[in-house]
């Protein structure tokens, strides 16, 4: 068993996955309309390669790459494209999307087949099939899978890690998927190591997940050498890429714009592996995904297999519709995810998680002076100091907050989790980086 | 279902417990053993003076900030902290009238003229004291013995501090020879003359073990203020025995031990990581060491603080971490 290494800082927060780690994945029902968002990724938006009043089929392509960090959208199921137009997005804006009304039938579009030898076939070629598939990273940062297994010459990877860590509270998409699937999340990571060409794969899984641990073990088999199974610490935020890197192999990611490769690894979610398997060995592309749907404020927590572009208020009708008065919407987990005004926003391939806080959990404390404790400088992974960047940016200062590393910081919520006076560090600290880049731009 | 009203607000969305009227509270609940013990030992006055300096310092909180038109922020307890802290330090047989002087001056002095709680550069209850010893040198520097019985203030017998007594040994010989030392068991339970907080090191060491756990300091500048002054002290005694006191007998005697748990570690005036808390615990002991063993005074607990707190933003400014992969990045 490899030596487990420890990263500094990081929060213990109630998890609550008791709520939803039981439900097995079902199918969530298809809804009255689908909205499939063009811009489900960083990078370019998409361009639509269907028009109003056309039918599509499912698994059909209706949004084109634009660039090399992009790749295109694919209609969840059968139907008819009602508009194209801007659409309420879980980034918190209006975003042009296409609008399908199903027809119910589900009718696949033709050429899906897929290649089930994946062996015979090149790492280009393999690059190719998950761009044309839509493959992004489904943790929720929906970075374009194909451009991560495209390290640049002279970054070479040794090490593949499949993120099964799922540190988010109330989250347990991954588990499940894990619990439930670990064929795929495996064979997904077989591909991924044949593409980069490494030896060296971890499936990093938090330890209280034991189950999970279980099934993958068990799908590798006694005496694989194909991947070591890590059973990581319980901590916040664990499954950060970063942090992650750190405990496996003890490598550290330079600051100022490091990146995972630069130490030779790659880290890939566990859904991610699994929408690899499904594109390459079946030609499915990334139509659908498994989403928590839960917090106190649900009647019936589920895990679901959901359909992008459903609208998130059917899938809380699916869940029985809320349980007392709800006071926030969430879309991903409680620590990251991004709240939410209405529940007509959709579900996109990034969505991990929906979370539904009920009004009496939801505390607006009022943020009271800093007293300078140091509990956020403790807690951050990053070693910032969160305080400082927090003050610098409520002054306008931004040289300043840059001077502190404001951009190092990789926004998980730890400081702000951890505040005793309740100031919005983490929201302070992104307009910091916001200002900060916008300045950059304009030089 | 559609018309539902969210909260928008940002990431996280979960909060923990800690807040600052809890953290506050366990100021004072640490505070308490030392509390108890001086009120028992030194009897109904030290009692007063304790409510007197408490109660005070929270209504002139509230006034201050009503008269600026400021919310009112009592309900924080960081001015029933201040309060009782300038009661800890104050001598048992001070005059009422003076506390209150005390309070008022750490919660308009020591605090909301810089803008009240986190904005204040030093000590509160610390400025006060200061204050209130250059002001009133006798009052601050008569000293009770402490007798256990809760009613006798009439018959309350003044008595030297150890420090004091150390001192004006030396003054007048030039020399320890024929000093006595109090026994170490004196000052552990708080049988010894001095202020009413600081006389019992095992009851503020049962304080500060609680805000250990609790998470509301951390070692580092207890640590590091003890240990300098330990280790100094250990230097010049090794060296001339008959000129230094035993330095067990530092450690244990004066204000050190509530100074270094309770006073230095104050979160709004100390520095903000565990090397800057260091240094700053360094400092403190290196300054209160050469106070006791080469200054005027008898002790040097306050001043060496006060002193730190003025150095604390260049510390923070000094010891400011660099991010996670630094070194790495460096090396390679
Ligand atoms: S400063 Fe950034 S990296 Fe550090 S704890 Fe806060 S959110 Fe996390
Ligand atoms: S945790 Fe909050 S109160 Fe404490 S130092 Fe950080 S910002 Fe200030």
């Amino acid at each position: 068993m490899s030596k487990v290494f420890r990263f500094k800082g990081g929060v213990h927060p109630r998890d609550r996955k008791e709520l939803s780690r039981d439900k097995a994945i079902e199918p969530a029902p298809l809804p009255e309309r689908l909205v499939v968002p063009l811009s489900q990724h960083i990078g370019a938006p998409c361009e639509p390669v269907v028009s109003q009043g056309d039918t599509v089929k499912k698994g059909q392509k209706i949004g084109e790459a634009r660039g090399f960090v992009s790749v295109p959208v694919h209609a969840p199921t059968s139907g008819k494209v009602i508009k194209i137009d801007s659409f309420p997005h879980p980034l918190g804006k209006d975003l042009p999307a296409i609008e399908i009304e199903p027809d119910g039938l589900d009718t696949c579009a033709d050429g899906a087949g897929g290649q089930e030898d994946f062996a015979s076939l090149s790492p280009d070629e393999l690059r190719a099939i998950i761009r044309e598939k839509g493959i992004v990273g489904m943790g929720g940062a929906t970075f374009p899978t194909h451009v991560k297994l495209s390290p640049p010459e002279g970054k070479p990877i040794d090490t593949l890690i499949i993120n099964g860590a799922e540190c988010e509270p109330y989250l347990t998409a991954d588990y499940r998927l894990m619990l439930e699937e670990p064929e795929k999340v495996i064979t997904g990571m077989r591909i991924m190591k044949t593409i980069l060409g490494v030896e060296r794969a971890f499936i990093a899984i938090e330890k209280n997940k034991p189950e999970a641990i279980d099934a993958v073990k068990g799908v590798l088999g006694p005496d694989s050498r194909e991947a070591t199974v890590v059973p990581l610490e319980v901590k916040y935020p664990q499954g950060a890429e970063k942090q992650l890197i750190k405990t496996i192999v003890n490598r550290e990611v330079p600051p100022s714009g490091g990146l995972p490769m630069d130490v030779g690894v790659l880290v890939q979610n566990v859904g991610t592996a699994a929408a690899v398997d499904q594109a390459v060995r079946l030609g499915i592309p990334l139509i659908e995904r498994v989403v928590t749907v839960t917090g106190e404020g649900i009647r019936e927590p589920k895990n679901l297999r959901v359909r992008i572009g459903t609208p998130v208020g059917s899938l809380l009708e699916a869940c029985g519709g809320f349980r007392e008065t709800p006071g926030k919407l969430v879309l991903g987990g409680p620590m990251m995810g991004i709240s939410q005004y209405t529940t007509e926003v959709p579900v996109i391939k990034g969505t991990s998680g929906v979370l539904v806080l009920p009004r009496s959990r939801v505390r607006l404390e009022e943020a009271r002076t800093c007293i300078r404790c140091g509990t956020c400088v403790r807690v951050c992974p990053m070693n910032l100091l969160p305080n400082f960047i927090g003050t610098f940016a409520s002054r306008g200062l931004f040289d300043q907050a840059e001077r502190y590393y404001a951009l190092d910081c990789i926004e998980c919520g730890s400081c702000a989790f951890s505040c005793p006076a309740k100031i919005p560090l983490v929201h302070l600290i992104k307009y910091a980086k916001a200002e900060i880049m916008a300045k950059k731009r304009k030089k | 279902m559609n018309d539902q009203r969210f909260v928008v607000s940002a990431s996280p969305h979960l909060r923990s417990e800690e807040s600052v009227p809890r953290i506050m509270g366990s100021v004072l609940i640490a505070l308490a053993p030392a509390t108890v013990t001086g009120i028992y030992l030194f009897g109904f006055h030290a009692l007063l003076i304790v409510l007197v300096c408490t109660g005070s310092a929270m209504a002139i909180e509230a006034l201050t900030q009503k008269a600026m038109g400021k919310r009112v922020t009592i309900t924080d307890w960081s001015a029933a902290v201040t309060g009782l802290l300038l009661a800890l330090n104050l001598p048992p047989g001070s005059p009422w009238w003076m506390a209150l002087i005390g309070a008022a001056l750490a919660i308009v002095l020591g605090k909301q003229i810089y803008g009240g709680l986190g904005n204040n550069p030093f000590n509160p209850a610390l400025v006060a004291r200061v204050v209130l010893l250059i002001s009133f040198p006798v009052q601050m520097t008569t000293w009770w013995k402490p007798t256990s019985s809760f009613f006798n203030v009439a018959d309350a017998v003044t008595s030297a501090t150890p420090l004091g007594a150390m001192k004006t040994h030396l003054m007048l010989k030039g020399s320890l020879e024929g000093f006595t030392m109090t026994g170490l068991i004196g000052p552990l339970v708080g049988n010894v003359g001095g202020c009413i907080g600081e006389v019992s090191v095992i009851a503020l060491a049962i304080g500060g073990v609680y805000l250990l756990a609790r998470r509301v300091i951390s070692w580092h500048i207890p640590v590091a203020f003890l240990g300098t002054v330990l280790v100094a002290a250990t230097v010049v005694w090794v060296i001339n025995p008959h000129r230094f006191i035993n330095p067990l007998f530092h450690l244990v005697t004066g204000g050190l031990f509530l100074g270094a748990v309770f006073m230095a570690t104050d979160l709004v005036t100390s520095p903000v990581t565990g090397p800057g808390m260091i240094l700053f615990g360094v400092g403190c002991g290196l300054i209160t060491f050469i106070i006791r063993d080469f200054g005027g005074y008898p002790e040097g607990v306050s001043f060496s603080i006060l002193l730190m707190n003025a150095t604390t933003p260049l510390i923070d400014r000094l010891t400011a971490p660099k991010p996670f992969g630094w070194v790495e990045s460096k090396e390679t």
